[in-house]
Parts: structure tokens; C-alpha cells; sequence
């Protein structure tokens, strides 16, 4: 087990700069997912610490030692493809204790080693097997096992569910939790699925255009988005953004021609803005259909099982709103919203990164 | 079935029968006693079948070094065009550099330059240089003409085998050269050897390059043209021998076909 540090890693492809001086702890034992759009870099910077790429400035440590310029053979990592990359042309045995082999591990303690981990991944009857003989789900499972054996000090995944159908991937997902706890390896996860990536990390960093745009818990990250692309990005529908200006009289929010309490937190930051515009971001399931001032038409509802979605329309703003399923509400149906202080997150108009909070 | 598929089908025929007619008369020919050959008017299907002219063929001393030629040339130009051609065409097929599209182009350009327009100066060269007449010398023209093509196989074999499986190899510990040999090589070995097998009927074949550069040491190819065209060797003579040449050729391409038929971006199931 050990820690990863990246200072400072640039990278470019031509003219494409794939990554932007990227900057990131990864404490020992701890899962982080790399979370993004793609094209977001967050590939290219996993395949830096894996050693498949090298990058044109910046260090890679792992454990405190300083891999930069080391082939991927000799950094103690174990990695599973997007494609999961087994060998077509060796049993599944072969595949798993293939990492031993080039180890030099002794042919006993192979064959232990390789049933040892068979059984932690419940693949142990398809060892005689070949890849082409294995179901999508059976072959990412050798993936994993043919990545552990070799006990990495990290284990690094490259998009590793997508190539499973949906129900597959929510069994493979709770599977991959169950793992790290067992293992307890230090683990880096790429992935676009925000809710894989909530669900799976420790903390999360999301990557935009090659930079770290924010990183944190999946609570913090989910509640308090550093910008308006992290609000968008994560959760689905993703968060409600309106128009707002600061009242210069009382500091409340005057969103289209209703004025709403503005969340203490931004007291500080709002004093300074009275008159100017921000930007008022909120989660569909925090718009309340009722009791506020803010007058729209219901356009669309939208059945989800739990929930219902609703894409409602105001004066300038068209917001989606969570509300349960047993309520009663149809298209055309005029509702008066309220935005509770409590949950609203607050940007700069201009660059749409959060304002800072201070005190509670 | 409809006209379409009787107007495809006759086509595929015909072409067929263009092909294969011409070898099929030549191994009648050739399986026909001597004298049935000079009778006329002769029957399109011979009354007696035997292996006498075929086996007078064979016996003959110079036919038996020839066809030992042939093969240590052919042996020669697969080494070396493998050699070769296997670098470049993974360098192709892995990696993108400077110049790429150009290097393609220009295997490829390689082969717009007659042989004939080559000859004279590659006679005189080998002749300067002490290969004239030798087979390391058929066997290097071969080599030449053959590397482009080989290249441009080698290359598609490669690149049917993804870069991630190299990548997983070496994540698990082994270098750039053990991924190769381990996971690459064998997965491309298939096509390497059909891609070895094209090289030897290219250079069974090549009758020009051999006919000119050779004068004691000939491949069976240019001792045949010799014979027939500077000696006008008799007919039966003639049979067997243009049977003899086309007989691996077609062996072989049987046997392959399949392979061919992939490397060419076709799959066919």
C-alpha cells in the first residue's frame, strides 16, 4: 500500500494540452475517482501514474518514491482496462499469473496465489478457460483478479464498467466496493458516470479541459459545487442555475421579479455585490411547488419510479423539480416556487465559480 | 433465384474457369504420356494418365539444382524481407511519427519503378560488386521487391492486435521487447507466417530478376524460360515443367487462404 502524489502534471499531444498542471494527493488505502467528460484528460493523467504515458513536466510519486521516469513494469501497479485487455491467447490462469511470472514467483506459490484471488472474485471454475470463452462480466472480473494478484501497491482503473450492460455495471459496482474494503488498496478510478463515481469514491476529482476543477467528498462536491460545470455535471437532472441580482436595499435575491432570502453563509460576499448580478444555483429536489413568489407553468412530468420530474417554465428561467411520486401535479398546472436559503449556492455571474462562504 | 444472382454466379464462374482451365490443361498435359502429346488430332481428356513425363522431368540433373535454388533463394528472401519488414511494419502500426503517411507513400512508390528499367544498371552493380550470379543475389532483388508488400501485411497484423494488450503486459511487469515477445508475437504469428508463405511465391515466381542476374546458378523459374525460350525444349518437357511451378503455388495458396483473405481487411466468417 502506499500514497500517490502528482505535482504539477503537463501533458500535451501535439498541439492538444491533455492535461494542465494537475496537482493531486491520494492518501494510502484511499479510492479517488477521476471523474469528467471526456476528453477531460483524466485518462491521460491515469495512464501517467500507471507509466504508459510520460509527461512533458511534473512528478509522479508513489509511496514516497519518485516514478516519473520509471517504466510501468517497475512502479508496483496493477491496472484494468477499459477493454479489460486479456491476453486471447492464454487460459484464464495464464492471464491472472501472468504479473507472478514476470515476477519470478516460484510455480507453487503461483498456483496458490492465482486460487487465492480466483476465490476473492468467484472465477475460480473458469481458470481453464480462454477470454473468448467468458461472458463480459466474467472477463472484467479476470481483469481485476489478473490486476490484485500481483498485490500493487495501486490499483489503477481506466473506465472499467462501461463496457457491461446496466444491470451488470450496478452488481460489478457494489462487487469493486466490496473488493477495496477487503484489500484496501489504494486505488485511482477513472470514469464519466457521476454516479458511479459518488457511489465508489472516497473523495472525487472533477476534471475539466486537462484541470482539476474541484476535489472533494461526494457530499461536498454534491452540495457545494465549485462552479456551474461541477453543478451540471454532477447529479441527474443536474442543478437548477437562475439569473439573480443582489437588492442593494435589503441583500435579498431578486430572481425575475420575485425576491428570495439569500443563505447567511454569503453574507460577506454579497454585501460586496449589492446591485450586480450572480448566479443562484439549486438541486431540483430543493425547489418547493409551493409558498414562494416565483410564478411558473408546469410543462412536462416525467414518472421516474420514486419520483416525479417536473420541467417547469417561469418568466425567464425553465427549471427541472424533483417532487415525490404520489403528488398530484399535470402539465399546464401553474405553481408559484420557492427557493429555500438553505440550499441555495450562489456564483459569480461572470467566471460561474461559488462565491465563498464564510462563518456557518 | 433471381437473374441477379444467375448473372453473378455466371460471372464468378467464368472467372473461375479463366483461372483454372489454363492449370488444368497444363497438369493434363503434363500427366500425359509423350508420345499421346504429339497425336493429332488429340482428345481434350487423354486415354492413359502417367507420371513418365513428370518423372522425366525430375530426373534430369539441372532441374534438381534448380529447385534446390529456388528454395534457398525463396529461404533467403523470407529472412530477410521478415527481417525487414516486420520493424517497419510494427513501427507503422504502433507508432505515429514524423513523416508517417510519408513512409507509407513511399513503400508504396517503390513499386512503380519497372524491372526493366532496373536490369542493366543491377547487372552491372551486382557484377561490380561479385553477387552476380550468386544466389544471395536473386535472393536480395527478391527481397526488394517483395518488402513493400510484406510491410504493408506485417503492419495490418499488428495493428489487429490492440496496444492495450502491450500495455497490460507491461503494467504487469514486463518490458517494451517481453510484451512484444510474449503477447504480440504470438497473436501475430498467423499472419506472420502467411505473410512469410506470400513472400515464398513471390520469389518462386519471380522469373526476370532471376533469368537475368543468374547464368550457372538459375532458380527453377528462369532455368524453365531458358530452356524453353534459348534451347526451345519439346513440349512434354514443357508441361511438366510449368506444371512443377504452379504446383506449390497452388498448394500453398489453398492452404492460406483464409489468412490472405484477413489481411487484405476482409474478414470473412
Amino acid at each position: 500500500m502506499a500514497d500517490i502524489r502528482l505535482e504539477k502534471l503537463h501533458k500535451r499531444f501535439g498541439r492538444v494540452v491533455a492535461v494542465r498542471d494537475v496537482s493531486l494527493e491520494v492518501a494510502d488505502g484511499e479510492f479517488v475517482v477521476l471523474l469528467g467528460p471526456s476528453g477531460c484528460g483524466k485518462t491521460t493523467v491515469l495512464r501517467t501514474v500507471a507509466g504508459l504515458e510520460t509527461p512533458d513536466h511534473g512528478r509522479v510519486w508513489i509511496g514516497g518514491r519518485d516514478v516519473t521516469r520509471l517504466p510501468p513494469g517497475r512502479r508496483d501497479i496493477g491496472m484494468v482496462f477499459q477493454s479489460y485487455a486479456l491476453f486471447p491467447h492464454m487460459r484464464v490462469f495464464d492471464n491472472v499469473a501472468f504479473g507472478l511470472r514476470m515476477r519470478g514467483v516460484p510455480e507453487a506459490e503461483q498456483r496458490r496465489r492465482v486460487q487465492e484471488v480466483a476465490e476473492l472474485l468467484q472465477i475460480a471454475d473458469l481458470l481453464d478457460r480462454y477470454p473468448a470463452q467468458l461472458s463480459g462480466g466474467q472477463r472484467q472480473r479476470v481483469a481485476v483478479a489478473r490486476a490484485l494478484v500481483v498485490r500493487p501497491q495501486v490499483l489503477l482503473m481506466d473506465e472499467p464498467l462501461s463496457n457491461l450492460d446496466a444491470l451488470l455495471r450496478l452488481h460489478m459496482r457494489a462487487e469493486l466496493k466490496r473488493l477495496h474494503r477487503e484489500v484496501g488498496s489504494t486505488t485511482v478510478y477513472v470514469t464519466h458516470d457521476q454516479v458511479e463515481a459518488m457511489s465508489l469514491g472516497d473523495r472525487v476529482a472533477v476534471l475539466r479541459d486537462g484541470q482539476v476543477v474541484q476535489f472533494g467528498t461526494p457530499p461536498e462536491i454534491y452540495d457545494h459545487p465549485a462552479d456551474r460545470f461541477v453543478g451540471s455535471f454532477l447529479g441527474n437532472p443536474p442543478m437548477n442555475f437562475l439569473r439573480a441580482t443582489v437588492d442593494p436595499d435589503d441583500g435579498r435575491l431578486r430572481v425575475e421579479d420575485a425576491k428570495f432570502q439569500a443563505p447567511p453563509a454569503y453574507a460577506q460576499a454579497l454585501a460586496e455585490r449589492k446591485g450586480q448580478g450572480v448566479l443562484v444555483g439549486i438541486r431540483p429536489e430543493h425547489v418547493a411547488l409551493e409558498g414562494g413568489l416565483l410564478r411558473g407553468e408546469v410543462l412536462v412530468v416525467e414518472l421516474l419510479g420514486a419520483q416525479k420530474l417536473l420541467t417547469v417554465r417561469t418568466g425567464e428561467h425553465v427549471l427541472k423539480v424533483a417532487v415525490g411520486s404520489d403528488r398530484a401535479v399535470r402539465p399546464g398546472d401553474r405553481v408559484a416556487l420557492d427557493l429555500p436559503a438553505a440550499h441555495l449556492r450562489l456564483m459569480d455571474a461572470r467566471t460561474e465559480r461559488a462565491l465563498p462562504r464564510g462563518g456557518p | 433465384m433471381t437473374v441477379r444472382r444467375v448473372g453473378v454466379y455466371a460471372a464468378a464462374l467464368l472467372l473461375s474457369a479463366w483461372v483454372l482451365l489454363p492449370i488444368l490443361l497444363i497438369a493434363l498435359a503434363a500427366a500425359t504420356p509423350r508420345e499421346d502429346l504429339y497425336r493429332w488430332p488429340r482428345p481434350l481428356w487423354p486415354d492413359r494418365l502417367s507420371l513418365e513425363t513428370l518423372a522425366f522431368f525430375v530426373r534430369q540433373e539441372s532441374v534438381l539444382a534448380a529447385l534446390g535454388n529456388s528454395l534457398v533463394v525463396a529461404a533467403l528472401t523470407i529472412a530477410l524481407a521478415i527481417l525487414l519488414s516486420a520493424p517497419a511494419g510494427y513501427a507503422l502500426a504502433r507508432h505515429r511519427f514524423r513523416g508517417r503517411e510519408a513512409v507509407q507513400l513511399g513503400i508504396l512508390a517503390t513499386k512503380m519503378f519497372p524491372a526493366t528499367a532496373l536490369a542493366v544498371p543491377l547487372a552491372v552493380a551486382f557484377l561490380r560488386w561479385g553477387l552476380y550470379d550468386t544466389l544471395l543475389g536473386v535472393a536480395l532483388v527478391h527481397t526488394a521487391l517483395s518488402v513493400p508488400f510484406v510491410t504493408l501485411i506485417v503492419a495490418s497484423v499488428f495493428r489487429g492486435v490492440p496496444a492495450e494488450l502491450e500495455e497490460a503486459a507491461m503494467s504487469l511487469g514486463a518490458s517494451r521487447v517481453g510484451a512484444f515477445v510474449r503477447v504480440t508475437l504470438p497473436m501475430a504469428l498467423p499472419g506472420l507466417a502467411a505473410a512469410a508463405i506470400f513472400t515464398f511465391i513471390l520469389s518462386w515466381n519471380e522469373v526476370f530478376a532471376a533469368t537475368l542476374l543468374t547464368v550457372n546458378h538459375r532458380t527453377l523459374p528462369a532455368l524453365l524460360v531458358h530452356s524453353v525460350v534459348a534451347e526451345g525444349a519439346p513440349l512434354h518437357y514443357r508441361y511438366a515443367g510449368g506444371f512443377f511451378l504452379v504446383l506449390p503455388a497452388l498448394v500453398i495458396i489453398f492452404l492460406i487462404r483464409r489468412y490472405l483473405l484477413t489481411l487484405w481487411g476482409v474478414t470473412v466468417r
